[in-house]
């Protein structure tokens, strides 16, 4: 590790901690690339001041499954921790190429790899778990898909939770969604896509929260994208299983009427839904059933996208956006900033056992510093590489100023 | 023919009130982007057409020196063949680029090969592509007019149009009419078309299938849907039957041709159930036997089947004319 650099105040900026609740205008310490103190104490005179007055100090936001380790395209969106999907060239299924992707990032944004629950995510036999998780994998994941055999989910269930181990899933039923590139409606009919029924997730949730509930695993749902997926994960955990969900921006901000044009930007895994669908999904949001929001980060080429709608690869880039585009749940009046920063950054981290999202003394220094009403227009110009986002051209206001990670500042807007 | 033409352009006309131009399009790439009366005009175009294609000396090459490519990234036979006609019988000079053909099969993107195609300047392209939405993709990138031969399960606009001619032609209107269209609605671009239009000029649609093969949702597109054959043919003015593709069945969408034919096929019996005058078409090719029986396919007062090739050809022409009179100069016409 580099030498630690000069100790830094950031001043006067809105501290928001979630994890202790801490909400007010501080100061943060830093020294030695941990937070030291928070207050209202002047800084000693040998440190560097950052100003921050107007603006919000928040911890770094924990990004719960990326499909790319982009560390520059973190550093935009004040993302320091990264967790990576094992959907990569070759997928994460052995401890040795997750020790290799855990060193990715470093030093600036690290990653925290997933290892793929079935040997090339195939599907049908187990990975070496224990290795993997010895090797730094945070969690188990199924990848982009789900795992068709109930048998194989089964046993990769209990056999992660005899290691504590969180097992990220896709909930959508295979089968029923084989080939399919949208969600079943008028829109798809208009348009004449293969499109699977929307229950096509709740039936996979269902079984999985069953698998999950008789062998006391831990399952986290990475998006939960309609209403009767989310009552699934309201009644499971309303009898004691230990299931949580996630959302990604373009399941509470669109709905399927932005297939129109075959705009393959809006080709999204899971398909974009119904508008009943949508608004069940800010619910979730607002009442805590969804309590990760992030930013499944899927940058694809220009030549992956620009193919008729079928044929383009599904997914957006979105570590840059994520922030922006979350704090419209807050102005929307869905969620506090302190629970949104709680969604974005401490929530995610308890999930996976990751320092960070938390503010308290002794805690690394990973921070985002960012001015909420900051005014922008979603470009080309704002991504580090691939910008296929639908949301491009899209006025959003929140604007990451600085992204500090360890007490470095890596970024600086 | 001139006369025709000369009454389109004419200020009485009532599309061009305003100094507007009937058809303000650069490509036909859906009916769902088109007025009822953009539709209407194009018939009317087609239908002098029709006229002209059945006369003996046929000297009209308005589209001489142009080039028209018909780039069929799917298999084709009469679309094919009938947009080739249309283009030579203009005068066109009409080059084919078919699927085995094309650099598609060496690994070329669709859109390399859209650049490549535009760079040979033609005057207009006919674009047939497997996937939905292909050809207006494709249609971005070129500098000419773009004609959907069909896209995936999207539409195939010349197909409806030529249909709608056919329905005016032989029952004197389209509006008010009750149209069956049955089969594999799901999987067919020819039925959202005719939705579209039909709904668009007054029709009352129904779509008549197996559950498995009807669209989800389908009440949105103002067709009503009927999975008993019987009862959806029940008082209906025209017979819209499908081509039912055998791979249909390793999908299981259905348990056999002869279940289908049993339950779905066209027969006697079940047209019956329709008006006494009832127009029966298919857009081709038949399978006689499982969704159509032979006799009716053949039955020359009920059967428009050769009528709608024939109508093809001649809203072929009226849309390759109307699309380049932009580039031919035409006064009143802009791109």
């Amino acid at each position: 590790m580099t030498l630690a650099p000069r100790p830094l105040c950031l001043r006067g900026g809105r501290v928001i901690c979630p994890a202790s609740g801490h909400d007010a205008v501080s100061n943060v310490m830093v020294a030695g690339r941990v937070i030291v103190g928070m207050g209202d104490a002047p800084p000693p005179s040998d440190a560097d001041v950052v100003d921050c007055s107007g603006l919000v100090v928040a911890p770094g936001l924990v990004d719960a499954g990326v499909f790319r380790a982009d560390a520059r395209a973190c550093q935009l969106g004040g993302i320091t921790r990264a967790v990576l999907m094992p959907d990569q060239t070759p997928p994460l299924d052995d401890p040795a190429l997750v020790s290799f992707a855990r060193g990715q990032g470093k030093p600036d944004v690290w990653v925290h790899p997933l290892v793929a629950g079935t040997r090339g995510l195939a599907g049908s036999e187990l990975a070496e778990l224990g290795l993997a998780r010895e090797a730094g994998a945070v969690g188990v994941a199924t990848g982009r898909a789900g795992i068709a055999s109930a048998q194989v989910m089964h046993r990769l269930l209990a056999y992660a939770a005899n290691f504590d181990m969180v097992v990220v899933v896709h909930a959508e039923d295979p089968a029923l969604t084989e080939d399919a590139v949208a969600t079943e409606g008028e829109y798809a009919t208009r348009l004449g896509l293969a499109a699977a029924p929307a229950f096509a997730e709740a039936m996979a949730i269902a079984r999985d929260v069953r698998l999950a509930e008789a062998c006391g695993a831990r399952l986290h749902i990475r998006q939960v994208t309609t209403a009767e997926g989310l009552d699934e994960v309201r009644a499971a955990r309303a009898r004691g299983v230990r299931v949580t969900a996630g959302v990604t921006p373009g399941h509470w901000m669109l709905n399927e009427t932005a297939l129109a044009g075959f705009r393959s930007f809006c080709r999204l895994s899971p398909p974009l839904r119904c508008e009943e669908d949508r608004l069940a999904v800010v619910e979730g949001l607002r009442d805590g059933t969804i309590s990760v929001v992030a930013s499944g980060h899927d940058p694809k080429s220009m030549e992956a996208k620009r193919q008729p709608f079928a044929d383009a690869a599904p997914g957006m880039a979105g570590a840059e956006t994520l922030l922006a585009l979350s704090l419209s749940l807050v102005r929307d009046g869905v969620l506090t900033l302190p629970r949104l920063l709680g969604a974005l950054s401490t929530v995610p981290a308890g999930l996976f056992g990751l320092a960070g999202g938390s503010l308290a003394m002794g805690q690394p220094a990973d921070l985002v510093v960012f001015d909420e009403g900051a005014p922008w227009r979603i470009g080309p110009e704002r991504f580090a590489g691939a910008s296929n986002t639908p949301f491009d051209g899209l006025p959003v206001a929140g604007l990451v100023r600085r992204t500090i990670k360890g007490g470095d500042i890596l970024w600086s807007g | 023919m001139a006369e025709t033409h000369s009454s389109a352009h004419s200020p009485a006309h009532p599309a061009l009130a305003g100094g507007a131009h009937p058809f303000p399009h650069r490509h036909l790439l859906a009916l769902s982007a088109l007025k009822p009366w953009e539709v209407r005009y194009l018939l009317s175009e087609a239908e002098a057409w029709v006229d002209y294609n059945r006369a003996v000396s046929r000297g009209d090459h308005r589209l001489a020196g142009m080039t028209q490519i018909n780039a069929f990234f799917e298999p084709s036979t009469r679309t094919a063949l009938s947009f080739e006609i249309a283009g030579k019988r203009l005068g066109a000079d009409v080059v084919n680029l078919g699927v085995s053909g094309s650099s598609v099969k060496k690994g070329e993107t669709l859109l390399d090969t859209a650049l490549t195609l535009d760079a040979m300047r033609p005057d207009v392209i006919v674009i047939r592509h497997g996937s939905s939405g292909a050809v207006q993709l494709i249609a971005e990138k070129l500098g000419c007019p773009v004609l959907n031969a069909g896209d995936g399960r999207h539409e195939h606009p010349t197909q409806a149009l030529l249909d709608a001619l056919t329905i005016r032609r032989r029952k004197g209107r389209i509006e008010g009419l009750t149209v069956a269209i049955c089969g594999d609605i799901l999987h067919s671009r020819v039925a959202r078309s005719n939705f579209q239009l039909l709904a668009s000029l007054g029709a009352k649609v129904r779509a008549v299938a197996p559950p498995t093969l009807m669209p989800p949702f389908i009440e949105g597109l103002g067709v009503d849907p009927y999975t008993d054959m019987a009862a959806g043919l029940d008082g209906v003015d025209v017979v819209m039957m499908l081509r039912l593709q055998t791979e249909r069945m390793v999908g299981a969408f259905l348990p056999s041709t002869r279940e289908y034919f049993r339950f779905f096929g066209l027969t006697e019996a079940r047209l019956a159930r329709a008006k006494p005058d009832v127009l029966v078409m298919h857009p081709g090719p038949m399978n006689r036997g499982v969704e159509i029986e032979s006799a009716i396919a053949d039955d020359i007062v009920r059967s428009a089947v050769t009528e709608q090739v024939e109508m093809g050809v001649a809203v072929r022409m009226a849309c390759l004319d109307v699309l380049t009179r932009a580039r031919r100069g035409i006064s009143g016409w802009t791109a």
